[in-house]
């Protein structure tokens, strides 16, 4: 009740000083808009990020010859997709869903099971919980990297060697710290009121927990998903480590290997480039605002 | 747990209170964190301990291991390779920093305008985001063929240079696709920073009559002093980590010209396979790791603890 009036009133303080703000800001950005410098810098940047894009997609669209033969930059005089059916052809579907698996596999019970934790360390209290706390927050400051050699002990000792669940484990590890950081700062902003009520009408923690903060704490938790999601798909020092067989390559791994045997063949390496980047670039163009809310995961606050 | 609930319905009065149930309550929720702790400790916190560990033991990746003493410290400390890879890690720690800071900081202010060509350009500058470090790295090696590449498609013969071949330019390639790489990144914080700045401070540099630069300099700068901290940290303890795109684009080469830290652990343990010195090289890394961490961490003030730490 008395977060509802303090709202309403802010709300309503906010709106005359907004209104007269706007035609200040007006004229601001239209003399901004004359920032000769600062427009020729963009245009310059934009040059630097997109000629490699650029490169990428038409030579990935090239014949051999037409890579031989054409000006580097110039557009495929006979664009073929016969690069993207031998990248294809070369087992990439299975890459596609091995990658899939570790990522969907990881970020899953790594947001469920952090979740749970951030949900205890707000509304908990005790010896405990300000141990767990503190030790996911030592967590963020370690390049878990750098154990990478006890877990290829653990992971051979475990007998998963060469297994998508060894890639999957230890990955929910690693991103349980930032993930509990970012959820535990959301449902700290929850106010106290809504819990408090739902005590009072009988609610178990644990139904509170699901019931209450779960719905409140969604877009945090997209938001974490998805950096966690990137951060897994595009792994390497794990799936290099951990698996063998090529039937367990995960996307990165496979597009080492691959022009590692088609060094020969660039405009199909690009192409297998190509591919292993598409459903993120299908997820940026669908939800670009949302992907790059999780990419920064909250950094900006 | 459930003598918890059974009660609820009968304490009317808001559990704020120090009571005794509501402390038991309280830490009942302890339970919640089992799942996550279980695999932390085993997955992170036993293998930062046997990094300890294996760096006094004798392993090579498949057999038996055996006690080593010092003997893997004694060796490694006396490897110039190890100083040749610090020198590395820090000298692309520092040029990663001097050229992404002001590139990112200077985007971010542009991204953050309200003009319509600004997003648009934006939607662009991200585009580097979506890619894997090993995409990345394949796609530069592509890029700089000297016959099939950039030089020849821009007419720039400068460009045709043997960057992979030559110490000092595959170093500077390094750092310039790290750059292009991590950029997007911290512009993208800063354009959230930016976006923070309270509007009126501009409305009134305004009416005082400054003008860009100077509300660039004395408003702007300043009030991104903890977006600053934030993503400097970020770009150092991340540095530490720029294992795949060197190990795809270089390998380390040529000869042991960009072979950093992390890369270096990787090379000793799993292609020399010698698991022990490996490991002390990953001790070193650990506690840098946490060095720069703390370090920065004093230097932005205690009250934003934690959001700086991430650097993974």
């Amino acid at each position: 009740m008395s977060t509802v009036l303090k709202n309403s009133t802010a709300e309503a303080g906010a709106g005359s000083p907004a209104h007269s703000a706007a035609r200040t800001r007006g004229l601001r950005s239209r003399m901004r808009r004359l920032n000769i410098p600062a427009g020729l810098g963009g245009w310059i940047w934009l040059a630097i990020i997109i000629i490699p894009v650029y490169y990428v997609v038409i030579t990935s669209l090239k014949t051999q010859e037409g890579y031989f033969g054409q000006n580097p930059l110039a557009l495929p005089t006979a664009p073929t997709l016969e690069n993207y059916q031998m990248v294809l052809e070369a087992n990439f579907a299975r890459y596609f869903m091995n990658s899939a698996i570790v990522t969907v596999g990881a970020v899953a019970p790594a947001v469920l099971i952090s979740f749970m934790a951030s949900f205890a360390i707000v509304r908990g209290s005790g010896r405990f919980l300000k141990l767990v706390n503190g030790m996911f927050l030592m967590g963020l400051a370690i390049p878990l990297q750098a154990t990478i050699i006890p877990i290829y002990l653990m992971i051979i000792r475990l007998n998963l060697y060469d297994s998508l669940l060894a890639l999957i484990l230890p990955s929910i590890a690693f991103a349980i710290p930032l993930t509990v950081l970012i959820l535990s700062n959301f449902i700290r902003d929850v106010p106290n009121e809504l819990f408090e009520s739902m005590r009072l009408d009988g609610c178990s923690e644990w139904q509170i927990m699901w019931r209450l903060a779960l719905p409140l704490t969604r877009p945090a938790i997209v938001t974490v998903a998805i950096y966690n999601g990137l951060h897994v798909w595009n792994g390497f020092l794990l799936p290099l480590v951990l698996t063998q067989s090529p039937d367990l390559r995960v996307l990165p791994l496979a597009l080492w290997t691959f022009q590692g045997e088609y060094s020969v063949n660039i405009p199909a390496v690009l192409a297998s480039v190509m591919l292993s980047t598409l459903p993120i670039l299908v997820l940026y163009v669908v939800g670009r605002r949302q992907l790059l809310s999780g990419l920064t995961a909250g950094f900006s606050k | 747990m459930s003598n918890a609930v059974s009660t609820a319905p009968r304490t009317t009065a808001p559990a704020r209170g120090g009571s005794e149930q509501s402390a038991k309550r309280k830490a009942a929720l302890g339970w919640l964190t089992v799942p996550a702790l279980f695999f932390f400790l085993v997955f992170a916190v036993v293998p930062l301990a046997g990094v300890f560990i294996l760096s006094f033991a004798g392993w090579d990746g498949i057999g038996a291991i055996g006690a080593a003493g010092m003997d893997n410290w004694f060796s490694v400390l006396a490897d110039p390779g190890l100083y040749n890879a610090l020198g590395l890690t820090f000298l692309i720690m520092i040029a990663s920093w001097l050229v992404q800071t002001p590139i990112s900081l200077l985007l971010g202010v542009f991204t953050a305008g309200s003009q319509r060509y600004r997003a648009a350009l934006a939607v662009l500058y991200f585009l580097p985001l979506l890619l894997s470090s090993a995409a990345v790295a394949i796609a530069f090696k592509a890029l700089l063929d000297p016959n099939f590449g950039l030089a020849t498609g821009l007419g720039l013969p400068f460009l045709a240079q043997d960057w992979l071949g030559v110490p000092h330019l595959a170093l500077g390639l390094v750092i310039f696709v790290i750059a292009w790489q991590f950029v997007p990144f911290h512009t993208l914080i800063y354009q959230g920073g930016v976006r923070q700045i309270p509007k009126s401070l501009y409305e009134a540099a305004e009416i005082d009559g400054a003008g860009t630069i100077k509300q660039f300099f004395h408003i702007t700068l300043p009030q991104l002093k903890y977006t600053i901290i934030t993503s400097s940290t970020l770009m150092v303890v991340g540095s530490l980590t720029y294992f795949d795109l060197i190990f795809v684009l270089t390998g380390g080469g040529p000869g042991n010209s960009t072979r950093i830290l992390a890369l270096d652990m990787y090379l000793r343990g799993f292609r020399a396979n010698l698991m022990g010195p490996a490991s002390v090289i990953a001790v070193i890394l650990v506690v840098i790791g946490l060095a720069l961490a703390l370090l920065l961490q004093r230097l932005g003030g205690k009250d934003k603890q934690g959001s700086q730490l991430e650097g993974l």
